[in-house]
């Protein structure tokens, strides 16, 4: 008797385990990447007093709140494409390479003073998705696997940056182009505002329409959405040139902010990062729902972690070291069996319905 | 007949063969017993995280921390020389079992926790590059006379080759895995693993411990190419191999080994790493091609390597779906 109770019990708890998590995720999916941003700012709160102190100068504002917007906008133009085809259950490993011969191009065009600006920044994202619609070719048409589709650009795409530039690093004066990485526009540094309006047209993009639906349900299952009359590799096509655009337009503002094309070193590891963002951000790897909002904080998360190590006065050496141990227990506090351990060592509530 | 399994490593053979023919046409001294022992002993480290990579792709995972282990192994294990004067052997009995306890935490969180592979090994990447810089930012140079004795170790070769000590320690780990994957049980798990873990699973091979000893021997194979990274520099560096996990699994898709896991061979990753280098090699003698030009020609190889891959692999599933008459 006691036994078939405890039975009951066990099975109303496997039943709450698999059901009230589910519940609560909507809500709790924006709570732990918002709260670990909240926690981090709040850390760089106590460390230096000034932190959130924003001063107007020459019509633009300065502080650290946007001088870490400033910083992450490269990055986050990448995750929010990586967002996207991490969604379908892809990857992209070249965005860094695709910055780098965005970059390239457009430092070339504009030797030739006489080309208008408008069709650098052109030829510049007209490549990025170009070197996309490449990665989406090999991904959907030729299904090879996302990881090593996109590695083959990786590899081979700094190499053609290097061809573009001839081994060089290919500096040009224009301050119209330089704008794009250096200006300001109504208080804020111009990345911020690419990033806002990058962010804007992809949620209108996605959720006013079907497609964003559309990309979740290849993600989640493309051979049930094909049945469904989803056009999947139409839609893994869309997504990986669209992470080349981004790509593209994140290579201009770096090039921008150098005033240079640094094919070495431009975009280098910054794959990771947009793919760590995307991660941290809650989203999981073999696809299924995405949200922009979360990669962008995710992408936040990451560069206030770096601020704090500098505002705190630690040597910039263990920047490296606390990026991964703060990733490894985002990661962790991810997987639901780490999150049972951890309440029952807590001793929460038995059900751990609280996390 | 040849059977199709054989295919990609028969053609990247061959591929090794044509290019190193043209080399040594084109070039004199390019055919030579020198630039052969140069290939495999300037690309010793590689070899030995290749070895690692092939059984971590074969197994259905990847490893992108590889980079990172050797600067950590490079770093730690100078600085144990210089700074704290330990006996060379004795610094890398330390670092080993350190590797294997990292190579254990990485296999633990990809097997009990479910992560994937992928985001757990950067994490991994992030994690043991940043132990290197902890330790030493600067380049950390080492003067033992272990060290000396090691560069003077080895045997000339008819033609001026020269078989040095990484050359030696390579084949030694080389003979090792390939008894260790093609002649054992674990072997059997890790190819039983990567053709389907569920399958396996209940077919009864331990995953747990097969996933844990996967990234164990990945990442002590890649603090021993760490060491070798040291005979051949003489020195650590916390920067040292950024970027080499990803040489080592374009060779490893080179020399024929599916990237999802279940089929390929430790001798075509060799091959692959060895067809790399012989592409540097034909760039250095060629003296007008800009380096740029290998990574691309890379790139090409790769691409055209796993395009074969596909072809073959729904040639043989269109066989097979014919009605089974494809024995033998």
């Amino acid at each position: 008797m006691k036994q078939t109770q405890s039975c009951a019990d066990s099975l109303q708890q496997a039943r709450l385990a698999r059901y009230s998590p589910g519940s609560i995720k909507t809500s709790a999916r924006y709570l732990w990447p918002l709260a670990a941003l909240m926690l981090l700012l709040a850390v760089n709160l106590v460390l230096d007093a000034s932190f959130f102190q924003l001063s107007f100068q020459d019509g633009r504002l300065y502080g650290s709140l946007i001088d870490i917007l400033n910083r992450s906008a490269p990055v986050a133009l990448l995750a929010i494409g990586m967002s996207l085809v991490i969604a379908t259950g892809g990857i992209d490993l070249s965005v860094g390479a695709v910055m780098a011969i965005a970059g390239a191009v457009c430092a070339n065009l504009l030797l030739q003073t006489e080309l208008p600006l408008v069709l650098v920044i052109a030829a510049g994202l007209a490549t990025g998705i170009a070197a996309g619609l490449i990665n989406g070719i090999l991904v959907s048409y030729l299904k090879i696997q996302p990881i090593v589709a996109t590695l083959l650009l990786m590899v081979a795409g700094r190499g053609v940056a290097q061809l573009i530039n001839q081994g060089q690093i290919v500096t040009f004066q224009r301050p119209d182009f330089a704008w794009l990485g250096t200006g300001s526009w109504l208080g804020l540094p111009l990345p911020i505002w690419l990033v806002i309006g990058m962010f804007a047209l992809s949620q209108l993009l996605l959720r006013r329409t079907a497609l964003g639906l559309f990309i979740e349900a290849v993600g989640c299952n493309a051979t049930a959405s094909r049945y469904l009359g989803i056009n999947d590799k139409a839609i893994k096509l869309f997504v990986y040139a669209f992470a080349g655009f981004c790509a593209a337009l994140a290579g201009m503002i770096s090039a921008a902010d150098i005033q240079g094309s640094d094919a070495n070193n431009a975009g280098l590891w910054l794959e990771l990062d947009a793919i760590l963002a995307v991660v941290i951000g809650g989203a999981v790897l073999s696809g299924g729902r995405f949200s922009l909002l979360l990669s962008v904080i995710g992408v936040l998360i990451i560069q206030s972690l770096s601020t704090t190590i500098i505002v705190s006065g630690l040597p910039a050496k263990f920047n490296l070291l606390i990026k991964a141990l703060v990733v490894l227990l985002v990661l962790l506090l991810q997987s639901d069996k780490f999150r049972r351990q951890l309440s029952s060592w807590l001793r929460l509530r038995p059900q751990g319905a609280e996390l | 007949m040849m059977s199709v399994r054989y295919l990609p490593l028969w053609i990247t053979a061959a591929l090794l063969c044509l290019l190193f023919g043209i080399g040594g046409w084109q070039f004199d001294g390019f055919a030579s017993l020198a630039v052969v022992s140069n290939l495999f002993s300037d690309n010793a480290f590689l070899l030995i995280v290749a070895l690692g990579m092939t059984l971590v792709i074969i197994s259905g995972g990847i490893d992108l921390s590889v980079g990172a282990v050797i600067a950590l192994s490079g770093v730690a294990v100078s600085l144990l020389i210089s700074q704290y004067q330990w006996h060379p052997l004795l610094a890398f009995a330390l670092i080993l079992p350190v590797a294997a306890l990292f190579g254990a935490l990485m296999g633990v969180l990809i097997h009990v926790y479910k992560l994937q592979p992928f985001i757990v090994t950067l994490a991994g990447m992030f994690l043991a590059r940043g132990l290197a810089t902890t330790l030493s930012e600067e380049s950390v140079a080492i003067d033992h006379s272990f060290y000396d004795a090691i560069a003077e170790f080895g045997f000339v070769l008819p033609g001026g080759g020269w078989v040095g000590a990484s050359t030696m320690i390579f084949i030694v780990l080389l003979l090792l895995v390939i008894v260790l994957m093609h002649y054992s049980r674990f072997g059997t798990y890790v190819y039983a693993l990567g053709g389907n873990s569920q399958s396996a699973e209940l077919m009864g091979v331990p995953v747990a411990r097969t996933t844990i000893a996967i990234y164990v021997l990945s990442s002590v194979l890649a603090a021993l190419a760490g060491i070798v990274f040291t005979f051949y520099t003489f020195s650590g560096y916390a920067l040292a191999g950024v970027g080499m996990e990803l040489d080592a699994i374009a060779a490893v898709v080179i020399g024929g080994t599916l990237l999802t896991g279940g089929s390929g061979f430790v001798i075509g990753t060799v091959l692959g790493v060895l067809l790399m280098g012989v592409i540097q090699t034909y760039i250095i003698f060629d003296g007008s091609l800009s380096s740029w030009w290998t990574k691309i020609v890379i790139g090409l190889l790769l691409f055209g390597f796993i395009v074969l891959q596909k072809v073959l692999s729904r040639r043989t599933a269109l066989t097979t779906a014919a009605g089974g008459t494809a024995h033998g």
